[in-house]
């Protein structure tokens, strides 16, 4: 599957805002693109948010990702 | 995911009652207990030596004189605090913040701190410690600190997110671009391009309650800390972290919150308090006056804005740019950042761009404000997306609606968007009677969007039912906006009981697992998810004894409006056993009867909100007043309506405060001016109209009641919404806020 990233995380894939991943819940997923993009790595640590069909997890890596889902790898987001 | 997905239409029985608040009473009699209203026997008073320069080294701290003050139990400087971060960067700041280690970054940077017999003999400490400073270079304006040839204010900094990587020191911590298309096409095919610089001044979130804790620290490494805080875990964690202690072995107890809005989710002196009371073996009571607060703590950015928004002449956008300078302080953040996600979210546009700069400067270290970041983008793209409306010629509502974002629509962030509500917020400020309100002399009406994340996340709670049938629910996230009364209700409606049976409890960190800090919007929306699974667990335990004492399966037992009841014509002859029946009997069935669940409760669905203002300026003094104030916005369900509408209006009247008087003042030396009430003007009642609301109830899909976070998003829009209502009540296009008179007769007259 296609996960698709904006903001300062391109930097860790060298700049490409698209990557081709596997795995079939969120934490595969992203086991997946640190495997390809070990830079990546140090923003996983710190805390990620992906967007699954538009909605946002921050915490569920558990979360199945459906077949054909848009998927995007966002920063994680503070509140107040 | 572990819940349903089907929530419209939902019928309640206590949801959606305006019931009494349960903290009220103790509220109103002075028995609720704040940060400052904790005591220990043998307690100390702590206070903080804070540096009166902007950016000065610190060559030497003499404490010896302080030290020898009879009463003083303990001094703690940047060297008392050992560095437990392991290299985290982000652990580090926090430490460096909380106490000097070499150099004084902004005026009230906390340098050296004293725990004394009383707060007299503390203070006199004070005075006795000399300290030897070296003043340095100073920047406080966020385009400043952007020059090749700006003061420095960390040289280890390096521009992140850029191409190729900087080998070079810069104020600027972080490049965030985010968008989609090819804006330049976009730009090319647009019949009318504006392009406008917006300013917005630096604004604290004005709590009234400032930050106050106890702490006690022994030299086993065992400690408590009283505090007031909207997360309580996550102050356990940091200060076990910064300190070099066991998580289990410091238990923290939030206090009742006298306002937090995102200022409380950080540590700033809770540290040191502990630093404080392991050194003397003491408890250490630590409360910032005002002057701190606005010193020493987090409040929102500064920020410099570029816009640029191109549309045909059909009213459709063809393109839109940003670039979005935040100042953070005087260590890095994600301000700008987010600046640059929210600012176009709320818009269907096809080709968008927006680039967002973390800018650092001699000024405390940003926290989030309700929705940070995104009212002062919000104000840059609304106040374009009027100017684009009126030239041409379209009414700003109608144009909103042909560009707003919907289902479907890639959101300038990145993902594509589900359901989502700017659309019917959009249609119902339309429909409203305010729209048709006529405007006197020297009267405007401005209309802006909002957007807001909201998010869930780490959740667990308790729910206990007493033998006499009334129930204990404990929480860990802090009541910062009245969901104890939402919770209370929750639990009510899922047991079948009355709302007065229900008692919600903030519990502290050693009686629940971790619980995230109360940001988000999330309070509600995720502990009204694990208050829904905790209930239904204990439901399930109640069938259980009901089941065994009329000997048959549980399956044969259902739940219904607070009793069970055996179903199926063979069992007609038992009569139905009321929770109050099957608690009372509790203690001969099986013992307790509780219901408990821990959840990560995501899902939480992005927020929109729709404003109306009407303002009238007084042009010989540039003096506004706000007439009337209407918010409207998507709740998913509002639980307690009160509430609900409460923090509508408190977002919107924080914003009517941001947009027209509130801004932090530097001076060329680079102190703050005005760090104080007096001179820092909250609005009062009397400032503000009422401030009318509209909820719409649009279901979350991943919410049991269809929950969306209302606390945040209602102070997006004010700062647009304002700017336009002043625009057109002068003809001068206002791009500085706060829109102070004298900048709104600055403006006027720069026009004529």
């Amino acid at each position: 599957m296609e996960i698709r990233l904006s903001g300062i995380l391109c930097q860790a894939t060298g700049g490409a805002s698209s990557v081709e991943v596997s795995g079939a819940t969120i934490g595969e997923m992203l086991a997946s693109l640190a495997l390809k993009h070990p830079a990546i790595q140090d923003h996983l640590d710190d805390g990620v948010a992906v967007a699954v069909n538009g909605e946002i997890y921050r915490d569920r890596t558990d979360q199945v990702i459906p077949k054909g889902a848009e998927v995007f790898l966002l920063p994680r987001i503070e509140g107040g | 995911m572990p819940y349903e997905t089907d929530y419209t239409n939902q019928k309640f029985s206590v949801i959606g009652n305006r019931v009494n608040r349960p903290d009220g009473v103790d509220k109103v009699t002075g028995r609720a207990k704040y940060g400052a209203d904790a005591s220990a026997a043998g307690q100390l008073v702590g206070k903080i030596l804070r540096s009166p320069h902007a950016h000065a080294l610190i060559k030497k701290i003499d404490t010896s004189k302080a030290e020898k003050l009879p009463g003083v139990k303990a001094i703690v400087t940047g060297d008392d605090f050992p560095d437990f971060t392991g290299g985290n960067r982000s652990l580090m700041d926090t430490l460096e913040n909380c106490m000097a280690r070499g150099r004084a970054l902004y005026d009230g940077h906390a340098v050296a701190a004293v725990a004394a017999v009383d707060a007299q003999t503390a203070n006199q400490a004070l005075k006795l410690i000399k300290v030897t400073y070296k003043k340095l270079p100073h920047v406080t304006d966020v385009d400043e600190a952007m020059k090749p040839n700006a003061p420095i204010v960390h040289d280890w900094i390096r521009t992140a997110g850029v191409d190729p990587a900087p080998t070079t020191a810069s104020n600027i911590s972080q490049r965030n671009e985010f968008g989609h298309g090819d804006v330049e096409t976009g730009f090319a095919q647009a019949d009318i391009i504006i392009e406008k610089t917006f300013k917005t001044e630096q604004t604290h979130q004005g709590y009234i309650e400032p930050h106050a804790c106890l702490a006690t620290l022994g030299p086993d490494g065992v400690g408590e800390l009283w505090v007031t805080t909207q997360g309580h875990f996550t102050f356990r964690n940091m200060c076990a972290s910064l300190l070099g202690l066991d998580v289990a072995k410091l238990k923290v107890t939030s206090s009742e919150i006298g306002g937090g809005f995102g200022g409380k989710t950080h540590v700033w002196m809770e540290p040191v308090a502990l630093q404080l009371a392991r050194k003397s073996n003491r408890p250490v009571k630590l409360v910032m006056t005002r002057e701190e607060v606005f010193k020493a703590t987090g409040p929102t950015s500064s920020t410099s804005v570029d816009v640029k928004i191109g549309a045909k002449k059909n009213g459709r956008i063809t393109a839109a740019s940003a670039e979005l300078r935040y100042q953070s302080g005087a260590f890095p953040g994600m301000w700008g950042m987010l600046g640059a996600m929210t600012s176009f979210a709320c818009y269907d546009l096809k080709h968008v761009k927006s680039v967002g700069y973390d800018v650092l400067c001699n000024r405390p270290k940003v926290a989030a404000y309700r929705a940070p970041s995104a009212p002062m983008a919000a104000f840059g793209v609304e106040s374009v997306i009027d100017l684009l409306a009126a030239e041409l010629k379209m009414d700003p509502v109608e144009f909103r609606i042909k560009n707003a974002a919907k289902k479907g629509t890639q959101a300038s962030y990145g993902p594509v968007y589900g359901p989502i509500g700017i659309g019917p917020t959009l249609e119902a400020v339309k429909n409203h009677p305010h729209m048709k309100k006529r405007l006197g002399k020297n009267q405007g009406r401005g209309v802006a969007c909002g957007f807001w994340f909201n998010f869930g996340g780490q959740t667990c709670t308790d729910l206990n039912i007493g033998i006499d049938g009334s129930v204990n629910l404990t929480v860990g996230t802090v009541d910062v906006g009245g969901s104890r009364a939402s919770l209370a209700l929750i639990a009510a409606e899922e047991l079948g009981v009355d709302y007065d049976q229900v008692r919600v409890t903030i519990g502290d960190t050693s009686s629940l697992g971790h619980n995230d800090t109360t940001e988000g919007s999330r309070g509600t929306f995720s502990s009204g998810m694990a208050t829904i699974f905790a209930a239904r667990n204990a439901v399930d335990v109640m069938k259980q004894r009901a089941a065994d004492t009329w000997g048959i399966p549980v399956d044969q037992v259902v739940w219904e409006e607070g009793v069970a009841r055996a179903k199926g014509r063979q069992n007609s002859n038992l009569p139905p056993l009321s929770l109050k029946e099957i608690a009372a009997k509790s203690p001969r069935t099986g013992g307790p009867i509780a219901g408990h669940n821990e959840v990560v409760a995501d899902g939480a669905g992005v927020s929109f909100a729709s404003h109306i203002c009407d303002v009238e300026v007084d042009p010989e003094t540039g003096s506004t007043r706000v007439i009337r104030y209407t918010v409207v916005q998507d709740a998913g369900k509002a639980i307690h309506p009160d509430y609900v509408e409460g923090q509508f209006q408190g977002g919107a009247a924080q914003g009517i405060g941001w947009a027209l008087n509130e801004e932090y003042i530097y001076g060329d030396d680079g102190t703050l001016q005005n760090a104080g009430f007096l001179d820092y003007r909250i609005p009062v009642c009397s400032d503000l109209p009422f401030i009318d609301t509209e909820i719409l109830e649009i279901p979350n899909p991943n919410h049991p009641y269809g929950v969306r976070g209302v606390g945040e998003t209602s102070i997006v829009p004010p700062l647009a919404a304002i700017g336009n209502a002043v625009s057109n009540a002068v003809g001068v296009r206002m791009t500085h806020v706060p829109m102070s008179p004298p900048r709104i007769l600055k403006a006027i007259e720069d026009a004529q």
